[in-house]
């Protein structure tokens, strides 16, 4: 590797890598604005001058000067020092002082670098220009008269998003950060502009104002609004949810976060299950703990266990789920789902119902056919990674299902089953057979339907034909569409034997063969169609699901629980409690413990400790945290079952992406972001 | 021996009682030092620290704008602000409270403020018969503003020369 001198101590690097790069391998920290390791370099905001030798005797952008064998690169002499002070004190002729009226007050990086590597005082006693406001929809805020023109924004939109609708336009003095024609940006990754904001100009429009970084506290947990898992970091003030941050973790988020997972937590402090609810003469009443207690209990006496069934939602972690499967199992209830939009997935090799390429793995892959999903709306950050290989001219990506704007091109080759059957003398059948690591992504709009077994058949005699799984290469993935699925499937939460699903245990209910229901926070079923059955709710926000109940059992949202979750990989990821649950309101899991003891089979744990050590004990997948199995030797052929295939197309079962479970559709950011969507605009009475 | 006798001589001649009225009436001829308070009062420093108050412009726009670097430099955490976007889009809050219990009238906050809104100025005679009457909001701070407007820019433009 070749070497070089910084400040007089010779460092090794890699060939590539920029003399910035290489500064900060040697430990010297290096000012930027408009550098960030995950864009293109752009060389504009000239913070990071360093003096180079040999080179031109004058300061030289580090950013955008590749670093060579035996360069001596100097960090801290006088006119590196000089040269700071001048682009600073540039970049702060037409920057407003407005920083206590600015919400990046306190993390923002020109307030920091100003104290750091400017001057003590102005000497500009001219006009400051000002720049007129852009709408830049409900996520961003700006106030473009801060903007020091780094195009951090216009890269990533460009790049990472792949909506080209932020532009830098004029030239000069005139030069204008904005949307070219007036509209918001219509990315699902938009928030991601306001992170990478070195200073105010691009803010989070739904919080703004409302905190100060310094009055946050933090904690580290994990997104639950798609299967990514995304790492996030919730800041809390009191018992608000303030705001979520992404955290870096190159496996799962990298360091981005869609603006469902990160704009939907003004809907924790909405619409709230803040204590027990029985319905008294087809009104629901508030009541006590012990109340609601009693009324199942009494509905639940002399119930055969055939009669009784459970559905786990999207949203749940391992514990509650364990919880459910021990107080139900003791009972003799085979009723049991976690599937609940029907999805015929999750049973037998583990590796059947993964993302077995993993996230980060999918960038391995040369040829991507996606069977009935739409990334953009299920995981976004995954389109995000199929868009950069796309990019890079890496993979070729093929689409069995709605022929959606993915950001991306794509060959399209039907829209259905039919499509699926005749793949092998599709036109891309050539791609896949031709490239080294092909992947199959198979979405839940493929398997959520009656005939998902037969289909997951197909598909997976598709992806045996063109060697998807190979030694060293596991390209056969299922991108769920619920936090919760992977590890309802592997603890088991799934029909026992003779048990119902979701939709036979909807149908039985309807007809009255099933008496009792138990709702775990899923709102997705059709609860017009459940007849008289007795419905317990539980959960944590007033949605469908609270709205059918007889008896509503408050649980904890995602940010009031500690628990396991595990993303689509089998990666199993901690969620901490960032603050505690609304009003009356337990963690699931004790709830369902108390539940236990009215119901006289009192479940063998008081602590969440004692739960998780159980939970380990018989699922030892759950004991490594942030760890993805090399996947096993996946059998294709044992994937599925044959049968009867309608040839109904594959649609995404995501319809509004920014509606999708209940703490979004309590959130009025969603609200607003989903109506941005819509096509229908609410006219007002003129 | 002698000591005991000289002790003995100046009781007797009850020179302390003597001296002890010459002092009185030296006192009683002098001007009084006390003043008739609250008919009289004295002096007040324009940098006098009493009770807080929220300012507005001339125009009656309230001048705070809830940048709450007075509640983070605050020693007691006394004050509490929440805010959020006025109708009008500007940043304003919608609650400034300060705790006159637990403040301890070091009038950092008054130095925080950008842009002079919360002051402390030279009123001292804010008693009260419950302590809640002491938990002042944005509401009382306002009003405090209004009524001390005249000594509090007075005050302010005093000591403008050695700030």
């Amino acid at each position: 590797m070749p070497k070089a001198k910084v400040n007089g101590v010779e460092v090794e690097f890699e060939p590539g890598m920029t003399v910035l790069q290489v500064a900060e391998l040697a430990g010297n920290e290096i000012p930027r604005f408009c550098y960030h390791e995950r864009l293109s370099i752009a060389g504009n905001c000239r913070m990071c001058l360093v003096e180079v030798k040999p080179g031109p005797p004058k300061p030289q952008a580090s950013c955008a000067l590749p670093a060579a064998e035996g360069q001596e690169i100097f960090t801290d002499t006088p006119l590196v020092k000089k040269a700071r002070e001048g682009v600073m004190e540039f970049l702060l002729i037409n920057h407003p002082l407005d920083c206590p009226i600015c919400d990046q007050g306190g993390e923002c990086d020109l307030q920091d670098q100003a104290v750091g590597y400017g001057r003590d005082a102005s000497r500009y006693a001219e006009n400051k220009r000002a720049v007129e406001e852009k709408n830049m929809g409900p996520t961003i805020k700006t106030f473009m008269t801060r903007c020091i023109q780094c195009t951090r924004c216009v890269r990533f939109v460009t790049e990472v998003a792949g909506v080209p609708e932020i532009g830098l336009t004029g030239r000069g003095e005139d030069v204008e950060i904005g949307t070219y024609l007036e509209q918001a940006v219509t990315s699902e990754l938009s928030g991601n502009v306001n992170d990478l904001c070195p200073v105010g100009a691009l803010t989070h429009r739904p919080w703004s104002f409302n905190y100060r970084p310094w009055e946050l506290r933090k904690t580290e947990t994990v997104d639950v609004m798609d299967a990514l898992g995304s790492n996030i970091r919730a800041d809390y003030r009191g018992p608000e949810v303030m705001r979520v941050l992404p955290r870096v973790n190159d496996a799962v988020n990298e360091e981005w976060l869609s603006d469902r997972s990160r704009y939907a937590v003004d809907g924790l402090m909405r619409q709230r299950l803040d204590r027990p609810y029985v319905r008294v003469g087809g009104k629901l009443k508030p009541a006590s703990w012990a109340e609601a207690f009693d009324t199942i209990a009494q509905r639940m006496q002399g119930v055969a266990a055939e009669r009784v069934g459970v559905i786990a939602g999207d949203l749940q972690d391992a514990e509650s789920m364990k919880a459910a499967l021990d107080l139900f199992g003791s009972m003799g209830v085979t009723n049991l789902d976690c599937r609940q939009d029907g999805a015929q997935i999750g049973v037998g090799q583990r590796e059947g119902y993964l993302f077995n390429s993993t996230l980060a793995g999918i960038e391995d892959a040369d040829a991507v056919l996606l069977i009935g999903t739409d990334p953009r709306k299920e995981a976004p950050l995954l389109n995000a990674r199929l868009r950069k290989i796309w990019l890079a001219g890496k993979a070729q990506i093929g689409v069995i299902g709605e022929q959606a704007d993915l950001s991306y091109d794509y060959a399209w080759l039907g829209e259905g089953v039919k499509a699926l059957k005749d793949i092998k003398k599709s036109a891309f059948a050539e791609v896949l057979k031709n490239a080294q690591r092909p992947a199959v992504i198979i979405g839940m709009g493929a398997l959520a339907r009656a005939d998902g077994a037969a289909v997951l058949k197909l598909a997976a005699d598709a992806a045996k034909a063109f060697g998807v799984v190979k030694d060293g290469w596991n390209g056969f993935n299922v991108l769920h569409t619920a936090a919760g699925r992977v590890a309802g499937l592997d603890l088991g939460f799934v029909p026992g034997e003779g048990g119902l699903d979701v939709p036979g245990m909807v149908e039985a209910a309807g007809k009255g063969a099933l008496d009792v229901l138990f709702l775990m926070g899923a709102d997705e079923i059709d609860m017009s169609r459940l007849g008289r059955a007795f419905v317990v709710y539980m959960g944590s926000h007033g949605d469908a699901g609270a709205q059918r109940a007889d008896v509503i059992l408050p649980g904890a949202a995602y940010t009031e629980k500690p628990g396991f979750y595990v993303n689509t990989e089998g990666r199993v990821q901690l969620a901490e409690r960032v603050v505690f649950a609304k009003g009356e309101a337990k963690e699931d899991w004790a709830v369902l413990r108390a539940l236990s003891e009215r119901l006289g089979r009192t479940l063998p744990y008081d602590t969440l400790a004692d739960l998780r050590a159980r939970l380990l004990a018989e699922h030892p997948t759950f004991g490594r945290v942030d760890y993805v199995a090399p996947s096993a030797a996946l059998d294709l052929a044992k994937l599925g079952a044959k049968g009867e295939v309608s040839d109904l197309p594959f649609v995404s079962l995501i319809r509004d992406p920014y509606l999708t479970n209940p703490i979004a559709r309590a959130s009025v950011t969603m609200a607003e972001l989903s109506a941005l969507r819509s096509p229908v605009r609410a006219l007002a009475a003129e | 021996m002698f000591q005991r006798i000289g002790q003995a001589v100046k009781g007797a001649m009850l020179l302390d009682f003597v001296g002890a009225w010459g002092l009185a009436f030296r006192y009683m001829l002098r001007p009084k030092a006390t003043i008739n308070y609250p008919f009289e009062r004295g002096p007040l420093s324009p940098r006098f620290r009493g009770e807080h108050a929220l300012r507005r412009y001339p125009s009656g726009e309230e001048r705070c704008i809830a940048c709450k670097l007075c509640e983070a430099i605050c020693p007691a955490q006394a004050i509490t602000i929440e805010a959020e976007p006025r109708d009008d889009g500007s940043r304003r809050t919608t609650r400034y409270d300060i705790d006159m219990v637990k403040c301890i009238y070091c009038g950092l906050c008054q130095e925080a403020c950008p842009v002079d809104a919360i002051v402390e100025g030279p009123n001292m005679e804010f008693t009260t018969e419950t302590r809640e009457e002491l938990l002042y909001d944005k509401e009382k701070l306002l009003a405090n503003g209004d009524r001390w407007e005249r000594e509090l820019a007075r005050n302010l433009e005093l000591d403008a020369p050695y700030r």
